[in-house]
């Protein structure tokens, strides 16, 4: 039975931000030894900082956008009142085009009856691939000044990442918008990462009704827990969501980690926490595949 | 009304704390929460009285009338989202349609409109003299850029006298934040001593840079990693940013959060350090010949 799950899928999310996502999930899939490792955060990738990839390609990521030929334009500005993000402007009887509006629909080129528009790429990022000991760790990377990190993210989710016989651990933007549900589209289990704030608690809920809502098994790791009363623990247990793990404020993980240190490949005692947690969650993952088939 | 925005780049540096503590000590009468993805501001900035709520719609989203379909396959072919699916009948995937209106026009019989979607609430407090915008995005929502300028926006449709606006912004670099810095005067930027949080620092830096927007710099839990504190000071003066300021990691801060206040209502070492950086950012704020 453990082999037929050895190739899941993990999603780790948490909604709020900097509650220990890249945490866990670098240490997840640096304990499962042979692993994959997608950053889907784009906006702000950091597990490659951890990982430090070796042998890395890259490949740039691109969109089409309009490209206007003026000796066809008949200022007809049909174009213009298509398009519903406002990407064109009609200004001294022409089209302008505002690139980083434009969300690539294509329909500007559709309705000009003199074909005076075509389409360029334009680069928006770049993915990357690398090994790190036995993690082969993506990444992808939203250029600055960018809106949107989708199509960075179809591009890692799509490539071959996805369909070795291994685990794949995919790291998560924060929130709850469509770039995170981009991310867990494709995933077996949901990890959702949650620290003891109030805050926490409260983005917690959003990124649970999210997961229900797609119908995704998950479980709950509890981060940073001190000696106080845990809220998030407080709402797992009022809402019967499995708790995974807890991993307690500790002033040397915490070290390791601003360091940007893998905690698995420093210490014994976190390689036995994480490959603990990983087991835990195999055994979840295993019990929905019954429960769900 | 000089608008100061709060951002990191990464996430959980500490915004919203210092947010809310910077609300407190200016007894501001204009502030705003521009996380719609996951607002917080509000658990520490309690009202008493019930906000005035309106749906936000976003763009209108396709919807197929299947008694009309005659299933020509027009609309999914051209669909760049992928939001059209053919299982028994064509259906919108209402989550990855962008509501760009491509398929309402490539079908040949009318069979596809565009309906409203309400794809979040947003929320006005106002009582006469101050005002706090926020909402909250609909789950699985892309359109929350739109959202921030309508935040914004909101804040800034009653009369108030207020000198200074407070902004709390989101994490990333992406389309909400890009529409919360457009005209604000000041980012304050919250960073954290690690490698992780250096290199979101300078994303944001850069983001920020590009809109020609002032920005002032001070580190959250600078105590947690000294060397990586150092750097970032160094980081700051080599690129001209004004260093406003270090807090200490603090329990009490998590304790003050945990109960609903800010950690200017309590007395405990991370409160005194915002003091001092709240003084310093302000400064900076009003200085002259500031843009």
């Amino acid at each position: 039975m453990e082999a037929e799950i050895e190739n899941m899928i993990i999603a780790v999310l948490s909604g709020k931000g900097g509650t220990g996502k890249t945490l866990v999930s670098v240490n997840l899939a640096s304990a499962a030894g042979a692993s994959t490792y997608i950053d889907c955060d784009v906006e702000e990738p950091n597990g490659h900082l951890f990982f430090k990839p070796e042998n890395v390609q890259e490949e740039t990521v691109s969109v089409l956008i309009p490209v206007l030929d003026d000796e066809r334009c008949d200022g007809c500005r049909k174009c213009v009142d298509f398009c519903r993000f406002n990407a064109l402007a009609f200004i001294r009887n022409k089209p302008i085009v505002f690139e980083e509006i434009c969300h690539s629909c294509g329909g500007c080129m559709l309705v000009c009856p003199t074909n005076a528009l075509s389409e360029k790429e334009k680069v928006i990022g770049k993915v990357q691939v690398g090994q790190s000991d036995q993690v082969k760790v993506y990444t992808g990377i939203l250029n600055i000044g960018e809106a949107s990190g989708v199509p960075i993210i179809k591009r890692l989710l799509s490539e071959n990442s996805l369909d070795e016989r291994k685990l794949t651990v995919i790291d998560c933007p924060p929130g709850s918008s469509c770039i995170v549900m981009e991310s867990i589209k494709d995933a077996d289990y949901c990890v959702l990462v949650a620290e003891p704030t109030l805050f926490g608690v409260h983005n917690l809920n959003m990124v649970y009704e999210l997961v229900s809502l797609f119908n995704k098994p998950f479980g709950v790791i509890l981060n940073k827990c001190l000696q106080d009363e845990n809220p998030a623990e407080m709402f797992c247990i009022e809402k019967n969501i499995p708790i995974l793990g807890r991993i307690p404020y500790d002033t040397m993980l915490g070290t390791l980690n601003s360091n940007a240190k893998i905690a698995v490949r420093e210490e014994d005692q976190y390689r036995e926490m994480f490959s603990s947690l990983l087991k835990t969650v195999r055994k979840e993952v295993l019990r929905e595949t019954v429960i769900d088939p | 009304m000089k608008q100061l925005l709060i951002l990191s780049g990464k996430g959980g540096t500490g915004k919203t704390t210092i947010a809310s503590a910077f609300i407190k000590l200016a007894n501001a009468r204009a502030y705003a929460d521009c996380d719609v993805d996951a607002p917080n501001l509000h658990l520490v900035n309690a009202w008493s009285a019930e906000p005035e709520k309106a749906d936000y719609y976003g763009l209108k989203k396709a919807v197929i009338d299947s008694d009309l379909c005659i299933e020509c396959d027009q609309c999914r072919q051209n669909c760049r989202f992928d939001a059209i699916s053919l299982t028994d009948k064509y259906e919108v995937n209402a989550y990855a349609c962008e509501g760009c209106g491509v398929c309402e026009y490539v079908c040949p019989v009318g069979a596809v409109a565009m309906a409203p979607s309400v794809d979040g609430e947003l929320m006005l407090h106002f009582d006469g003299k101050k005002v706090f915008s926020t909402a909250q995005l609909k789950m699985g929502s892309g359109t929350s850029g739109l959202l921030v300028t309508e935040v914004k926006k909101r804040m800034r449709s009653v009369e108030v006298e207020a000198e200074l606006a407070i902004i709390d912004g989101s994490p990333g670099i992406g389309c909400p934040v890009i529409a919360s810095l457009r005209g604000v005067d000041m980012v304050l930027i919250v960073a954290e001593p690690s490698i992780s949080g250096i290199n979101d620092m300078g994303r944001i830096v850069d983001t920020a840079a590009k809109f020609g927007i002032k920005i002032a710099v001070c580190i959250n839990k600078y105590d947690s990693n000294i060397e990586l504190t150092e750097k970032i000071e160094r980081w700051c003066a080599d690129h001209r940013l004004p260093f406003v300021g270090r807090i200490p990691f603090d329990p009490d801060a998590v304790r003050a959060v945990n109960a609903g206040k800010t950690i200017v209502d309590v007395d405990c070492i991370s409160g005194n350090a915002v003091r001092d950086i709240y003084q310093k950012t302000i400064d900076l704020l009003f200085e002259e010949g500031a843009g």
